[in-house]
């Protein structure tokens, strides 16, 4: 008895020691680290934008690996600030212009006939909008002498009524610097020729507007960065949002981290394209960059919950984070949900160092037929829902209000979650 | 609990003739002191209890397992998913049209939710679409019709939807115009109501002139949470309700629809669409997946989608089918997916059931004749795959059979056994949720009713009776009344 009140009064003691911060301090932190990852975003696009002005300038080989080396860096920062997807509305509303996929291959550009559905030869291949200065869309005819961001942003993207954005984003630039992949699940990803923009030996014809198509879609892509960074400074509106209503605030937070775990990553990303072995129903199809993005996405994940991120000059941003808030409640459900963000991590480190170190890309892994590599997706998909209940039961320890995650249990029904 | 309402509905049907109306646990009540037990959760144990906001709709069968909670949100990706035109390296997700009215299943069913009209002629028509046909024009076609072969004939260019929207390279069909024309109604205390009467015209035409005899029925989006609970109501609970040439001289004759099942291969009893015209979930999205995005299925295997024969490039197109998905667009096991993803919308739990304002409401709903055709109750069978589903006290409000509405509101365009005067009863479960999952409140097949009480007010034919009775109702009478239709 005597010796466990010592211990007893000895742990209330050292958890007094470090104080709770409170749900203010956390949402600031979070929002610090929401501008810090947008903006790093946006510097690795303008950058990604300067390599392409070298590109459209000087259309080498080396020119093109180089922008191309330039998107993928751009990648690493954007796909840690999916992380604030799904609860913030501001993000919400915006997300579909930079980074929507699938995209309309045959709308933008030449497309290969070997994905045509008949073998006869089709004019139809060209009725794209770098290859036609008029192009009939529904029965109207679109003015597309000038590929302009006016074009991307406004004209196409409200071609059926609905904003579609096939047409612009991260990937509709990485279509334009890689092509189509050709591959299938063979090796290898999209290998457009730097010919494509040298307008003196132009391969594919049109150079000059391919080069206004890409000018316009990165010129759009630092536009939108620009703007999304502004939302997280501190009088931005999406940082106000947050701080407004502080309990929800942290509901947003677990939110993001539930719903991207669960229905976006787990479900939409990585398990349907398990179902369907289609190579190409992968995120950075063109690239053959998707490990990194479900990497970066993991990492995003757990950014957001233990409020730490690295940018992409080293700098560490750390500081009050939901994890704070739950140890002071039971910390043995936050150290559950860090085994379990680390779990992930290193499922889909086992995904990249496939594609980095043994060359077997990611939609190679999905193929039919490649157990062993169905297998390690499948891992990833496994850490992502245990992650996933992990995090149910985080919400449910800080008694958050009842929120609904994409695909998750109610939490009104607590007891069905605690297993 | 579960076990104990199957146990008792056996019970019950075992003491009383197995007819609807008869047994205990789905008779109307007649006690409107309370709410009734279970009347909380209006999709028995699939109801949610989320917060009622813009996903209100979108919810998983709240007694869905998390394991099967995967495959929903799998399904979810599918019924977002931005199809793209051919040919794209992207072999699951290409195929679109060549002529289509939207470009994803979400884009008309928004957030799961009800569709609207265009908002004056500048807007497109996101929700919404004309249906087309002709009259039978030879023997062959009217034998299609009796036998139920057929639920309409298509009409020769344009065929049973008009597409508003193409690819790059080709041509819509044609544009839907609205044009509308106020009609009054005098309420009892002196109000007056003034609802706006749709005109119908196409302009734009792309591949030539309209059949002299065509018909035109516009079509809004209707709602997509219960629907695998109204799939699994047993099918004699159904027929059990039908009385066509109004035997009991009460006024009314349910009428239920009989359409060919392409996937059953015989007649089967119409549940789904303003008119009742399709057998099942899975045929409905099928059906939406062919004539709506232009996306073959398994049961639509055309890659050019609704394209007739006269629409030669549309035909010529092409197409997104593949060969290692049975050579179609979206093969079984896409639709397969978005099938249990629609079966599994859960019905949001009921709001203010036991206010005594919405208690009233109810009481006037049963007695003023609107559980005619708004059944309030079902008990649904057990479906062997289909768990959540399965044994549950549901309360749609609705019968599911055709009833005619009266001149006002009809379209006069026949569907299998529907006449052009006859609409199938809309379920009211979620209703009043509209306005915050959609932000709109346009009710109706063509959402013309801009509020609960437009759409009561151009009920007509056997409803009636039950319209002029609100039509007379005090004003605290109708306030109470529409307090209940919205709570559901």
């Amino acid at each position: 008895m005597h010796k466990t009140l010592i211990l007893f009064s000895s742990l209330l003691f050292a958890t007094q020691a470090v104080a709770v911060p409170s749900e203010q301090d956390v949402l600031n932190h979070y929002a610090d680290i929401a501008h810090a990852t947008y903006q790093d975003s946006l510097n690795t696009a303008k950058a990604l934008a300067q390599s392409i002005d070298t590109l459209i300038a000087g259309p080498t080989e080396k020119n093109l690996a180089a922008a191309r080396a330039a998107w993928k860096q751009a990648r690493v920062p954007y796909q840690q600030s999916e992380a604030f997807r799904f609860g913030n509305p501001i993000v919400d509303d915006w997300e579909g212009k930079v980074n929507s996929w699938p995209l309309d291959e045959g709308l933008i550009d030449y497309v290969a006939a070997s994905y045509g559905g008949s073998s006869d030869e089709n004019p139809y291949y060209t009725a794209n909008v770098i290859a036609n200065r008029k192009l009939t869309i529904s029965g109207r005819s679109i003015d597309t002498s000038h590929i302009d961001k006016k074009l991307l942003a406004g004209t196409l993207q409200e071609l059926d009524g609905i904003e579609s954005n096939v047409a612009t984003g991260y990937h509709a630039i990485e279509f334009l610097l890689w092509g189509q992949d050709l591959n299938g699940t063979g090796p290898g990803a999209g290998n457009r020729p730097a010919s494509d923009y040298n307008p003196k030996n132009c391969s594919w014809g049109n150079c000059d507007r391919r080069a206004d198509y890409l000018k316009s879609a990165i010129g759009l892509l630092v536009d939108d960065l620009e703007w999304m960074t502004r939302q997280w400074a501190g009088d931005g509106a999406a940082r106000q949002a947050l701080l407004n209503n502080p309990q929800q605030g942290i509901a947003v937070i677990l939110t993001g981290m539930g719903s991207l775990s669960y229905g976006e990553m787990a479900g939409e990303r990585m398990k349907l394209g398990l179902m369907l072995h289609d190579p190409e129903e992968e995120q950075d199809c063109f690239s053959d960059n998707t490990h990194n993005s479900h990497y970066y996405d993991a990492l995003g994940i757990r950014n957001v919950y233990t409020g730490r991120y690295t940018r992409v000059d080293g700098r560490q941003l750390s500081g009050p984070s939901v994890s704070d808030l739950l140890v002071a409640k039971n910390s043995i459900v936050d150290k559950q949900l860090r085994t379990r963000l680390d779990d992930t991590l290193a499922k889909m480190q086992v995904l990249v160092d496939s594609a980095e170190k043994q060359g077997i890309a990611y939609d190679q892994l999905i193929a039919e037929g490649n157990l062993e590599g169905n297998a390690k997706v499948m891992a990833a998909v496994q850490a992502l829902l245990t992650q996933t209940r992990a995090i149910e039961k985080a919400v449910n320890t800080l008694n958050l209000t009842p929120i609904s995650f994409e695909g998750s249990d109610s939490l009104d029904a607590p007891g069905k979650v605690l297993r | 609990m579960k076990i104990s309402q199957v146990l008792t509905a056996a019970l019950c049907l075992l003491v009383n003739p197995a007819t609807q109306g008869s047994n205990a646990i789905t008779r109307p009540t007649t006690d409107f002191s309370r709410a009734e037990a279970h009347e909380q959760m209006p999709g028995g144990a699939t109801s949610h209890k989320k917060k009622i906001n813009r996903d209100a709709y979108s919810q998983p069968s709240a007694n869905m397992s998390f394991e099967r909670e995967l495959d929903f949100k799998v399904g979810n990706g599918f019924f977002k998913r931005v199809w793209v035109s051919a040919p794209s390296s992207t072999q699951a997700a290409d195929g679109l049209g060549p002529l289509f009215n939207s470009r994803a299943c979400q884009h008309c069913h928004i957030k799961d939710g009800r569709g609207h009209p265009p908002n004056g002629h500048e807007d497109s028509a996101e929700s919404m679409f004309l249906r087309l046909s002709i009259p039978p024009q030879n023997e062959a076609q009217r034998q299609a019709l009796r036998k139920h072969l057929r639920k309409v004939i298509a009409e020769p260019t344009y065929g049973t939807q008009l597409q508003d929207f193409a690819i790059q390279g080709h041509k819509a069909e044609g544009r839907m115009q609205i044009d509308y024309e106020p009609v009054k109604v005098r309420l009892g205390d002196g109000e007056v109501i003034s609802l706006r009467k749709p005109m119908y015209s196409i302009q734009a035409l792309g591949y030539g002139p309209l059949h002299p005899d065509t018909m035109i029925s516009p079509r809004v989006a209707p709602q997509m949470i219960g629907l695998g609970l109204l799939e699994a109501i047993d099918e004699s609970d159904i027929l059990a309700l039908a009385d066509i040439d109004d035997a009991n001289g009460d006024g009314i004759s349910g009428k239920p629809n009989k359409v060919w099942s392409d996937a059953q291969q015989k007649v089967m009893l119409g549940r789904f669409g303003w008119k009742a015209g399709a057998p099942s979930v899975d045929e409905q999205s099928q059906a939406a997946f062919a004539g709506d995005i232009g996306i073959s299925v398994p049961l639509h295997p055309d890659g050019a989608g609704e394209c007739s024969e006269r629409e030669v490039k549309c035909k010529q197109a092409p197409n997104g089918n593949s060969p290692q998905y049975d050579n179609l667009e979206a093969h079984k096991v896409v639709t397969d997916l978005v099938a249990f993803y629609s079966r599994n919308l859960s019905v949001p739990q009921r709001r203010d059931l036991d206010n005594p304002e919405v208690l009233h409401g109810k009481q006037l709903f049963y007695q003023n004749g609107c559980i005619a055709c708004h059944t309030p109750k079902f008990v649904t069978r057990t479906l062997p795959d289909r768990p959540e589903q399965s044994n549950q006290l549901i309360w749609p409000y609705t019968d599911l059979l055709l009833h005619d509405m009266g001149e006002g509101l009809a379209d006069h365009r026949p569907e299998g056994e529907a006449n052009g005067r006859e609409w199938r009863t809309a379920p009211l479960w979620g209703i009043g949720l509209t306005p915050v999952v959609n932000g709109h409140s346009n009710y109706l097949h063509d959402g013309r009713a801009r509020n609960l009480l437009e759409a009561i007010l151009w009920h007509g034919g056997e409803a009636q009776k039950s319209r002029d009775a609100v039509r007379e109702m005090s004003a605290a009478d109708r306030a109470a009344l529409l307090h209940f239709i919205e709570s559901l």
